[in-house]
């Protein structure tokens, strides 16, 4: 779902690329997460299990900002990114999008830069750039030749207080914010089903929102919406820094004193709960937008991780989405896709690791000849053979044996071990459970799998939503619903 | 599309950073003909294989276009019984492959077909991985029932991209620059439906030659190892001659298609054929492309279309040379009813830097932002495997790590106005609207 929803502030390949070990993208070309986001979380964690390595490090300024350093000393780079944990779920009603909003505007004037000069910084280094938004976070990176990180922590240290991008620079990057709404979702008709069902699946939680908020309230939000969201949520002991690369811990920390240690902090505003009331029934949307494919994709409320030592429960699904949809021969491409080719595409999908509500994915695309309905009934029954007759131990050990190649693979790369720590960090957890998470996933039984796929699963607390494909007619415009403002 | 091209443009710019940080690349030949492009990297225990053949989508027959990508498709759909191991189908391929936990990877392009291994070093999974990739090349069953399902896949897979905008542009737009060259063909769903086993299988064996084929490794073993790997990779191929040349591309004549489009946005691309990757102008076109849209936020169309009137989210422009004339292109997407005055300013751009070229500033920075950054374009096994096989494929000189630098610091704000001059000209430029008002 974070895979799923993040939004970028250019399309760029760097984060595809550094993820590709694993084929997914932050960006939201797929509405349903292809492979399980806790599961892609130890694919690209940087830290052996073993306790005994003291890399990464951390420390804290006295103004509450985390430094999280990972040293690899393979080639001369490093990346350095900044995390909020501001993201589209502290957002209100009405001003859906602002925190993207704001990432774009991140990129502005200061009161020591013009507008276009971070880019043309990091560019002069050599290096690239980019942010990202999501339900829970809000991240900004560079990777660039070692010699140039005190450049980019002084750039990450001057728009972390002062940000003064103005009324007509709010007004063309909100033009711009809108295309990409347009790129993104309103030509994209997966991206309108996934919208819509979570827009059902919630009715009391923000995850209800997109993040790149809706058309109207990005019409309609003024610059003093942004500069209220960076003035609430920008703060030091609101953010952390994870730096990964050819760097010493000590002088990185030196530098993170120097650079944010003058900071001074402020208090947040108070985050409700807004807890999810229990759903009392099977929800069912539609969503008519021109293409050829059905698509249906379904979607169960299910618990999250909270404590990473007691819970059983999302390490069982963990593993349930992984034998559906972890590798070239899970369950649902060989049987769905390969055998009865009731399905064109088939997936799953469960995040465990996020700041609110988790839901467990089942997505597809009928094959030739047959419905969304007889699809739905595929997906089903594919639950309903693990319901009934569990798995089996070679699928557990295929799944384990993905977890075991993937961390040695994911180092290879700097910016998957950069990600792996902040999205973990952003979700609430400490970067160090990550070994207490990979041995409990390996320490999943397949009767735990199985009590999961009985336990959960009723239509009660089921959303389905199916795309009905519309004949495309060239000659009519699809008109938007508002006129623009300009 | 642009991914794809944007790979190959960058793995021809970098390898500067290999020789700064020590990194040795061993070439050879096999015995059957196969080049070989060696880096032996004891940083992490693993080893990435890429086995690139000499023919691409440009290969494909008329009227099969998608014929090269549905035999790549299909090589782990089924591997015929060897002397020493019985033949597996689809489900115990992709069962091996999870076991051993190896990935496989790869793709077609214009002008190459490509297979990719990444495995543990240990001498298990090696060997697991290297004797399966070994079959998957050599010697594919190509099953009919696994053939009938995958061209029916893709079929709805055409038409579903058909309702798609972006989808729709680069079909029409690859046609408009090429017209009925091989590089202007995507595959349909007529030309998909026209694909038989037969001709499956007769690409293959005419095609998967060693000969012209490069094996790129990099990882844990040694030379003696990489030897052994590439010597038996390569003997499994047959070493007939390699395929048949890619006829030459001819200059498009100017002109603007508009296709109807109820999308909310217009997608939007201007090109025309351009530039081979031996062009020794490529340089050039390179670092001057970095100012007019390839440098992102840098870039003047960013600033122009972007920055200061907010008309698109994404508007860049790249050079993707081929083996032949790749394209130069331009693309954007906007809101349909500002897609003329977006284009307008596009135009304006372009004409003025084919006229102007960058200033000697941007031409400064544009070299540095080249130069300084190739250490981040090889900090990894996977980037590195990408550059190995650039190099052998497009035949770049070995000492082209040591030359880079020099030769993009090199590069004059005259030869980047001649450059353009000479392979941009308005009475070839191609115009492509999908969507928008009129």
């Amino acid at each position: 779902m974070h895979s799923a929803q993040g939004m970028m502030r250019d399309r760029s390949r760097i984060l595809t690329e550094a993820l590709s070990v694993t084929s997914i993208s932050p960006m939201p070309m797929k509405p349903i997460p292809k492979i399980p986001a806790l599961l892609l979380g130890l694919l690209l964690s940087p830290v052996l299990a073993s306790s005994a390595l003291a890399n990464p490090y951390e420390m804290q300024l006295r103004n509450g900002l985390r430094v999280i350093v990972k040293e690899d000393h393979r080639a001369p780079t490093v990346v350095n990114m900044v995390w909020y944990r501001a993201g589209s779920m502290d957002e209100k009603d009405g001003y859906s999008g602002v925190a993207h909003a704001l990432e774009h505007l991140m990129f502005k004037q200061t009161r020591h830069h013009k507008s276009g000069e971070f880019n043309q910084i990091v560019a002069a280094a050599g290096g690239n750039d980019n942010a990202f938004t999501n339900l829970d976070y809000t991240a900004y990176f560079q990777i660039v030749p070692k010699r140039a990180l005190p450049q980019m922590m002084a750039l990450e240290s001057d728009r972390m207080q002062n940000l003064a991008f103005n009324k007509e620079e709010f007004a063309s990057e909100m033009k711009v914010v809108m295309e990409e709404r347009r790129l993104r979702t309103e030509d994209n008709p997966q991206a309108l089903v996934y919208e819509a069902m979570n827009a059902a699946a919630y009715k009391a939680h923000p995850y209800r929102r997109p993040v790149i908020g809706w058309m109207n309230d990005l019409e309609n939000m003024s610059w003093q919406d942004a500069m209220n969201w960076y003035k609430d949520w920008y703060t030091p002991s609101n953010a952390y820094v994870v730096i990964v690369g050819d760097v010493n811990k000590d002088e990185v920390f030196r530098l993170a004193e120097k650079y944010y240690g003058g900071i001074k902090p402020h208090a947040l505003p108070v985050r409700k709960p807004q807890v999810e009331p229990e759903q009392r029934g099977i929800k069912r949307v539609v969503v008519k937008a021109p293409a050829s494919l059905p698509y249906i994709a379904m979607a169960w409320k299910v618990p999250k991780l909270v404590d990473v030592n007691k819970d059983v429960d999302p390490y069982a699904l963990q593993v349930l989405a992984a034998v559906l949809d972890g590798h070239d021969a899970a369950r649902l491409s060989r049987t769905l896709v390969r055998e009865t080719r009731v399905a064109q595409s088939a997936g799953a999908g469960y995040d465990a690791t996020v700041r609110g509500e988790t839901l467990f994915y089942l997505d597809g695309q009928p094959g030739e000849g047959h419905t969304v309905a007889e699809l739905e009934a595929a997906l089903r029954g594919e639950l309903k053979k693990i319901q009934e007759q569990g798995v089996d131990e070679a699928e557990l050990k295929r799944v384990k044996v993905q977890l075991v190649a993937s961390q040695v693979y994911k180092r290879d790369s700097m910016m998957a071990q950069a990600m792996e720590i902040g999205g973990l960090e952003a979700s609430g957890f400490h970067w160090k459970d990550i070994d207490t998470i990979l041995e409990k996933l390996k320490g999943v039984t397949a009767a735990q799998v199985q009590a999961v796929a009985k336990k959960y699963f009723s239509d009660d607390v089921l959303t389905v939503a199916v795309l009905d494909p519309q004949p495309i007619d060239p000659k009519a415009a699809h008109k938007p619903s508002v006129p623009l403002k300009h | 599309m642009r991914i794809h091209t944007f790979l190959i443009t960058t793995a021809c710019l970098v390898l500067s950073g290999l020789a700064q940080a020590g990194v040795k690349i061993e070439h050879w030949t096999t015995p059957t003909g196969a080049r070989v492009y060696f880096v032996a990297s004891d940083a992490l225990p693993i080893l990435d294989v890429q086995v690139d053949i000499a023919a691409g989508s440009a290969q494909d027959p008329a009227g099969k276009s998608g014929l090269a990508s549905i035999t790549r498709g299909l090589l782990d759909a089924g591997v015929q019984a060897a002397a020493d191991a019985p033949a597996l189908d689809e489900e115990q391929i992709a069962g091996r492959v999870v076991d051993l936990g190896i990935r496989l990877g790869g793709g077609v392009d214009s002008d190459r077909t490509s297979l990719t291994l990444r495995t543990l070093a240990d001498t298990e999974q090696r060997n697991g991985g290297l004797t399966l990739l070994r079959r998957l090349l050599s010697a594919p069953s190509f099953p009919q029932d696994v053939l009938t399902r995958e061209k029916a896949r893709t079929i709805a897979a055409i038409q579903e991209a058909d309702t798609r905008p972006a989808s729709v542009l680069s079909r029409r737009f690859g046609a408009a620059l090429y017209g009925d060259h091989p590089y202007g063909r995507t595959p349909s769903v007529e030309s998909v439906g026209a694909v038989t086993r037969d001709d499956i299988v007769a690409f293959h064996r005419n095609n998967y030659s060693s000969a012209g084929a490069v094996i790129s490794m990099i990882g844990n073993i040694s030379r003696a190892e990489a030897e052994s790997i590439a010597a038996d990779l390569a003997a499994a191929l047959p070493s007939h001659a390699p395929v048949a040349a890619i006829p030459p591309v001819s200059r498009p004549k100017g002109e603007l298609v508009r296709i109807d489009h109820p999308s909310t946005q217009a997608h939007i691309a201007v090109g025309m054929p351009a530039v081979k990757r031996s062009d020794p102008e490529y340089y050039a076109l390179l670092v001057g492309n970095y100012t007019l849209g390839g440098g992102g936020f840098v870039s003047k169309l960013m600033q122009e279309v972007r920055e200061k009137r907010g008309y698109a989210y994404d508007v860049h422009s790249y050079f993707a040379p081929r083996l032949l004339e790749g394209p130069f292109q331009i693309g954007l997407q906007t809101r349909r009813e500002q897609a003329d005055a977006a284009l307008k300013v596009v135009n304006t751009v372009l004409d003025g830097y084919l006229k102007n070229g960058p200033s000697e500033a941007e031409l400064a920075a544009a070299k540095k932002f080249y130069i300084d950054g190739l250490a981040l374009r090889i900090d990894s096994n996977a980037k590195l495997l990408g550059y190995l096989s650039a190099i052998g494929f497009y035949g770049l000189p070995l000492s082209y790590i040591d030359d880079y630098p020099k030769i993009i610091g090199s590069v004059t704000a005259e030869q980047v106005r001649a450059a353009f001059a000479s392979h941009l000209n308005k009475d070839n430029l191609v115009t492509v609207i999908v969507g928008g008002d009129k």
